[in-house]
């Protein structure tokens, strides 16, 4: 997905190479930093834990595991596939918002409570056909993370609450909805630990490999879907024209408000697909620790893939594969997994310090498409 | 008729009653926890101070979550080095205060202050979004605290040593009425006890001296403040800063005053929870103390239902809802505000507006 900036640089030519790698010169440029930074914090966290000797070295060992890890063979790469699929949602969930200049940082939320809709479906319909409980279930899961998307959307566009602070306090909330509900209604009796029981018929059917669920396929046929939708209805280019520019949108006859509701519980339901399609197609019931660090991810593939859906594909594969290949860097290099929460936090820093990459890059990257997607509007609503 | 039993008819009217019984709760419940809550509200106050710092001069602050969460967690491991170096009994204690804890508090504050600058020149001088900044400042702190937690955890190290309260004399505390009240601001640790008085500085400097003006006047309208002379973006870059100073000092209050050890994610939407007690502040400093007290009490009562529920039919009531939903309740509050059910406040009107100097002519 990041292959090396091989394209010719020279400013005269002005062939389809220097053109791929207008567009791809961020990305790629500020995904080799971030590994490069990541080796350096390898080498010195080294010095970190005493009684171990210094070993230039382990960079190497450490990305050769997450390489191996990620595309080493075809358990690997599909490894690979079932955790780029929630981050496919999640980064396209993110990136709508940012297409109508709202910041939805609730996908963590909305994850949590899509999967929490999935599991209670599920259940329910465990020994239905799967041709009912799927869909059921999936639906359930895509109209619970919509409201929980809906709520942050109303008060936006009512009271004018910002998104960003009553986004996160929605994500605590439902961490404890669903530790309530999975350590009460939901528990399965007699368990000694917290758990639900199995969604049985309405899990996803594997269909690649050993654990490539029916969620991956859905993945990329959102990603589709969604740019259709933004880029070939009206709903679409109301929604853009809302980020752009409300004031002018509205004198053009739009509702700004009702787009914003939309989107949030939009954006939101897609962030419940995200969770839904762990749930269905990994864990097939709930603990009440159920939850991973999805929804900020996709804040890091939605800020790479510059808000384009058909690009949040490649920018979650990137992310997909370093949480996929994250267990055998650590289990070879004993490097932690965390790791990769801080590559996935330098990437997004790069891409806003951008405007020096620029100038660093010289003229390859076009003034258009360096910068990051947010309207600027949007930060001078804030709060009240 | 004596008090108890005008209580117990209060308490006996159906419906109604349950009100009393809240109120009941809260007469009860207040002067007995006033240390508590003073101290959950120290962070929060601290946090709030730092976005009222930051956007009265018109720069919005989503990071202050992330800032804390490396303060604390500098605060900590600063402590974890230098502790065996100074061996125990730390030496040098005053109220609570000694060499070692005194290191681990300034570099916290000097990490804080960085991360600062770092928001400051992303959103200053690249003028790129500023909510956009925050946040990877905070998905930036949450992965690379967790990453090194990790790894210190493995070589099991030993504690970071925290900040003894002080204890007032019980003379003062046994005071009628206004004991309590003693009780809660001095039996506090050094950082809880400075904060009051940070805040109340704070709430001077800002509306009373020339930086405070100067101050408003670059959050509300920065063209004019340049043209009488005043530096826009100097000024926001210290003032951004010195919030940092702040942030930093609430960080390291959760990892060496309230306890001594450092959690992955510690802060727990502290800072979040701060913006909306800055909000509901309408962006000044004693106003932002109040809210921050206002939370800390919800946080409070929130534990204190599980431990000791009231009795009656408020007791049964709140023992009929999940403990883990009155962990949700702060939350909850917070979007009730955000939400201006408190009423609406007005944010300075060039708050989150990168400023960009007129080219001369």
């Amino acid at each position: 997905m990041s292959g090396s900036p091989s394209a010719d640089r020279e400013p005269g030519t002005r062939g389809l190479l220097s053109r791929i790698w207008s567009v791809l010169a961020l990305p790629v440029t500020v995904t080799v930093l971030a590994v490069l930074l990541g080796a350096a914090i390898i080498l010195v966290s080294e010095l970190l834990v005493p009684g171990k000797t210094f070993d230039w070295f382990l960079p190497l060992t450490a990305y050769g595991a997450l390489v191996e890890g990620a595309v080493g063979g075809p358990d690997a790469i599909v490894s690979t596939l079932v955790n780029t699929t929630p981050l496919v949602f999640g980064g396209l969930a993110v990136g709508f918002g940012f297409k109508a200049g709202l910041f939805n940082i609730g996908a963590q939320g909305q994850f949590l409570v899509g999967a929490l809709g999935a599991v209670i479906v599920g259940v329910w319909l465990a020994d239905a056909p799967a041709v009912v409980a799927i869909p059921a279930s999936a639906l359930a899961g895509f109209i619970a993370g919509g409201l929980w998307g809906f709520v942050p959307g109303f008060l936006k566009a009512v009271s004018g609450a910002h998104e960003v602070v009553s986004t996160i306090m929605m994500n605590y909330i439902a961490v404890q909805l669903l530790a309530a509900l999975v350590s009460g209604p939901l528990k399965v009796p007699r368990s000694p630990s917290p758990i639900t029981y199995d969604v049985g018929n309405a899990a996803f059917p594997i269909l690649l490999g050993r654990n490539g669920h029916l969620g991956i396929l859905l993945a990329f046929l959102a990603a589709l879907f969604v740019w259709w939708l933004l880029f070939r209805t009206t709903w679409g280019f109301e929604v853009r024209a809302v980020g752009a520019n409300p004031d002018a949108s509205r004198y053009a006859g739009m509702r700004p408000r009702l787009i914003t509701i939309a989107t949030m519980t939009f954006s939101g339901a897609l962030a419940g697909l995200a969770g839904t399609s762990v749930l269905l197609g990994v864990t097939h019931s709930m603990t009440s620790s159920f939850g991973t660090t999805v929804g900020f991810d996709s804040i890091a593939v939605a800020l790479l893939a510059r808000s384009h859906p058909l690009v949040t594909i490649p920018a979650a594969l990137l992310f997909g594969a370093m949480r996929a290949g994250a267990g055998l860097m650590q289990i070879r290099a004993q490097i932690p997994v965390e790791l990769v929460d801080v590559l996935q936090a330098v990437i997004p820093l790069f891409l806003v310090a951008s405007p020096v990459l620029r100038r660093v890059l010289g003229a390859a990257a076009p003034a258009g498409i360096g910068g990051v997607p947010a309207s600027r509007g949007l930060a001078t609503k804030v709060a009240a | 008729m004596d008090v108890t039993s005008l209580f117990d008819a209060l308490y006996g009217i159906p419906i109604v009653g349950i009100l009393f019984q809240a109120v009941g709760f809260l007469v009860q419940v207040i002067p007995s926890n006033s240390p508590n809550i003073m101290n959950q509200a120290t962070p929060l106050a601290l946090a709030a101070l730092c976005g009222v710092l930051c956007e009265r001069s018109g720069v919005v602050n989503i990071g202050i979550e992330g800032t804390m969460l490396a303060a604390a967690f500098t605060a900590w491991v600063v402590g974890v080095a230098v502790n065996p170096m100074f061996g125990s009994p730390a030496p040098g204690e005053v109220f609570g205060l000694t060499i070692p804890l005194v290191i681990c508090l300034v570099m916290a504050v000097l990490v804080a202050v960085l991360i600062s600058w770092l928001h400051a020149w992303i959103s200053i001088s690249l003028r790129a979004d500023q909510i956009i900044s925050g946040t990877i400042i905070n998905i930036a702190a949450f992965g690379v605290t967790g990453y090194l937690d990790q790894l210190i955890s493995k070589t099991s190290p030993a504690g970071a040593g925290s900040f003894a309260a002080f204890r007032p004399p019980t003379f003062l505390t046994d005071l009628p009425v206004v004991g309590w009240l003693i009780d809660m601001f001095l039996h506090q640790g050094p950082i809880a006890m400075s904060s009051i008085v940070i805040i109340i500085g704070a709430q001077v400097w800002l509306f009373r001296s020339r930086w405070g003006l100067r101050t408003r006047a670059v959050g509300e309208h920065p063209r004019a403040a340049e043209t009488v002379g005043i530096d826009v973006i100097r000024l926001r870059y210290r003032n951004v800063m010195l919030g940092g100073v702040f942030a930093g000092l609430g960080g390291a209050w959760l990892s060496i005053e309230a306890t001594n050890s450092f959690q992955t994610g510690m802060t727990t939407g502290r800072g979040f929870i701060a913006l909306a007690a800055m909000i509901m502040g309408r962006w000044t400093p004693i106003g932002a103390f109040g809210s921050a007290l206002l939370f800390a009490l919800f946080l409070q009562i929130s534990q204190l239902i599980k431990i000791a529920p009231p009795t009656g039919d408020l007791g049964t009531i709140m023992g009929s809802v999940p403990a883990q939903l009155w962990d949700a309740l702060p939350y909850i509050l917070t979007i009730v505000i955000l939400a201006g059910v408190v009423g609406r406040s007005i944010p300075p009107a060039a708050d989150g507006q990168p400023y960009e100097r007129e080219a001369a002519a």
